[in-house]
């Protein structure tokens, strides 16, 4: 009864919870302001100080080969690119298989392990992914990358000798691609399953192959999606840190051989492999450093809402 | 079968407590009495803070637990957040000393002026450790057999001018050991380290020409793998054949370790060698301000059954502190961890090099002048 003699009992309520929702929403925005300010702050002395102090600095980080600030985050930048590219190379391409299995093909059992277990693989936290792949994967892929160096090595991005331990970039690739895997996977999943039943019966009826129904209806109908989800995995790999840190062997070129030791390394491993023993001056050239790759992550989330965007259009 | 189970746990358990009371009695009859640490004379009590070089942790925890003994009212924190770091928190005041892997640059040693009360911050060696040569070679090392190198082999290893393990000028020193034809994959620190500065600092001083680089705390070329901390250095050259690297003797475990050449001899690694190229070796005199003991290495050192590879690692702190009881610590701290009892504690814990007396005797001398 008294619901009834007190119809606008509601609408106090909808005011405070219409508040804490543009709180919340607000408070997204504070953060990201609120990291960026502090990033710029304190790459200040890096960027904006004494350039011979800081010279002096990169010179003690690299052994003194590289002494500007951009001949330093040059190689890191590079690193990171290549090795966040070939992971979403290698991963994408698995992914696109598993999906379309667990949508299209596995019978509806099969289907539900499947899912369980990629939503687990998920759940790992990135340090077990560097223990493992550090400790089993490394010294177990060895063989294979000397194969490959073998009968591949006129390419020249597999130019051998293969290096043993295998602490390389191809190595790093591989662990990445298998943890941005399961983000691809699931996200491109639950868009393959939503494809329009009519769109796929009637490529069927048309007399198409599943395989033509797949190629006509689904692909074009989830393009969109997949796309995303691949952006959303190349900036966990571009930002992934232990995993990089526990398997590679660090060097500061533009080299792409990536079955070699000591060629390339991640803007976020390098910070974490420096930061213990930086002064100062040199926590403010990591951080500078955190700042470009920063930027390159928002710059990577940009492109993709153009890429989406433009394919929904269509 | 459950009180056979149960008896057998117990007999086990008797078991291990009387060994552990024998080891236990040979430990009292090795090393002086506990007791008689040397501590101020009224004991010290409160919180106290310290930081710095992840290489002294399991040193400090050592000295932690020894000093506690005598002084069980005093509350000891150690956090190992790196050299660079600990001296940075040093200096702002939040630590009553700090460990570092090197000793303080002039600057630091200015900075250190609003730190304490009176004059400017030293520093103490306080740990030595050798550095071991350690590799993983199929046939050689996991037989339990080791190999012969002089200062110049070692350097032309890790310039890369070397590449082969059956190379001429390693196989000529080894002549009882059959090497591989096998490439050499040297392995190195990737992250700023003390152990490395003391490694590329003995094949500057020995190998003379053969060791062109700069001295630093980082890797100095791009040859071979990186690998973080010691114990990413350790399990690189584990994970594969024919690798060669440098780390602290404590962590190399199974590995096979170099002998290196010194006058005409091959001295293997171990604390006491080490302990024998630091009598030979010097306090180094050109230091600015007051109280500072550097020792210099002697890496040329001829002196009989000497390692020429350690790395000596320092505690700093203030002649005078702001707060008295936090100088009393300090003062209290630093005399027994460079005593006996403390440096053959650290020994025991991490194998360590005890600092010799012509060492100690100097650290005496600094640690007396504090108040």
């Amino acid at each position: 009864m008294s619901s009834l003699t007190k119809p606008v009992s509601g609408k106090r309520f909808d005011t405070v919870f219409r508040g804490i929702v543009y709180a919340c929403g607000i408070l997204i925005l504070v953060v990201l302001a609120a990291v960026t300010v502090f990033l710029f702050v304190r790459a200040w002395p890096a960027i904006g100080g004494n350039h011979e102090d800081v010279a002096d600095t990169i010179g003690k980080f690299t052994g003194g080969k590289i002494t500007s600030f951009w001949g330093y985050v040059g190689p890191l930048l590079f690193g990171t690119v290549l090795v966040a590219a070939i992971a979403l190379v290698v991963a994408f391409f698995v992914s696109m298989g598993i999906a379309l299995f667990i949508s299209h093909y596995a019978p509806k059992k099969l289907a539900t392990v499947l899912n369980y277990i990629v939503d687990l693989l998920a759940a790992i936290p990135s340090v077990i992914y560097g223990l493992w792949g550090g400790l089993v994967l490394v010294p177990a892929i060895y063989p294979f990358w000397n194969w490959v160096a073998q009968y591949l090595g006129w390419i020249p991005i597999f130019a051998g000798p293969a290096a043993n331990p295998a602490r390389t970039v191809a190595s790093v690739s591989v662990v990445l691609a298998i943890m941005i895997l399961p983000i691809i996977t699931s996200i491109s999943r639950d868009i393959f399953q939503q494809t329009p039943r009519l769109l796929q019966e009637a490529a069927l009826g048309l007399g198409a192959t599943k395989w033509e129904m797949i190629k006509l209806a689904v692909i074009p109908f989830g393009k969109s999606g997949v796309i995303s989800a691949s952006m959303l995995g190349l900036g966990r790999a571009l930002g992934e840190t232990m995993a990089v840190l526990m398997i590679l062997s660090p060097g500061l070129t533009y080299s792409v051989q990536l079955l070699k030791a000591s060629q390339n390394q991640t803007i976020a491993a390098n910070i974490a492999a420096q930061y213990p023993e930086a002064n100062g001056l040199g926590v403010s050239v990591l951080i500078a450093t955190g700042l470009v790759l920063f930027v390159l992550t928002f710059l990577v989330n940009l492109l993709a809402r153009k890429i989406t965007q433009k394919a929904s259009v269509k | 079968m459950s009180t056979s189970t149960i008896r057998r746990i117990v007999a086990a358990v008797a078991g291990v407590a009387l060994l552990g009371s024998v080891a236990a009695c040979g430990d009292n009859a090795a090393i002086d009495d506990p007791d008689t640490v040397p501590s101020s004379k009224t004991e010290i009590s409160g919180n106290f803070a310290g930081a710095g070089a992840s290489s002294q942790q399991a040193a400090v925890e050592a000295w932690i637990s020894g000093f506690q003994r005598v002084n069980p009212q005093a509350k000891i924190s150690y956090n190992p957040s790196g050299s660079g770091a600990g001296v940075t928190t040093f200096l702002t005041g939040a630590t009553a000393w700090a460990s570092s892997d090197k000793p303080l640059d002039h600057e630091e040693v200015n900075e250190s002026k609003s730190v304490c009360k009176e004059g400017t911050a030293f520093d103490v060696p306080v740990y030595a450790t050798p550095i071991a040569v350690a590799f993983n070679l199929n046939g050689v090392s996991d037989t339990g057999q080791h190999l012969r190198m002089d200062a110049s082999t070692i350097a032309k290893i890790f310039n890369g001018s070397i590449t082969q393990w059956n190379d001429p000028a390693i196989a000529k020193q080894n002549p009882d050991v059959t090497l591989p034809h096998l490439p050499i994959t040297i392995v190195h620190r990737s992250d700023k380290s003390g152990t490395t500065l003391n490694f590329v600092e003995y094949l500057k001083a020995a190998a003379g020409n053969d060791w062109k680089y700069d001295l630093s705390e980082n890797w100095p070329n791009e040859l071979g793998q990186g690998a973080k901390g010691t114990s990413g250095v350790v399990s690189t050259i584990t994970q594969a054949n024919g690798t060669i690297g440098y780390a602290d003797l404590s962590q190399v475990g199974e590995l096979g370790t170099v002998a290196v050449k010194v006058g005409d001899d091959y001295v293997p690694i171990s604390a006491k060698s080490a302990s024998n190229a630091l009598v030979d070796s010097k306090i180094d005199e050109s230091v600015q301000g007051a109280n500072r003991v550097v020792v210099a290495i002697n890496h040329n050192t001829k002196a009989e059954n000497a390692y020429p590879i350690v790395m000596i690692s320092y505690d700093i702190a203030c002649p005078v502190y702001k707060d008295e009881n936090t100088g009393r610590f300090a003062q209290a701290w630093l005399t027994y961890i460079t005593s006996q009892p403390g440096q053959i504690a650290a020994q025991k814990a991490t194998g360590s090099a005890p600092l010799p007396s012509n060492i100690t005797d100097a650290v005496e001398a600094s640690i007396e002048a504090m108040n």
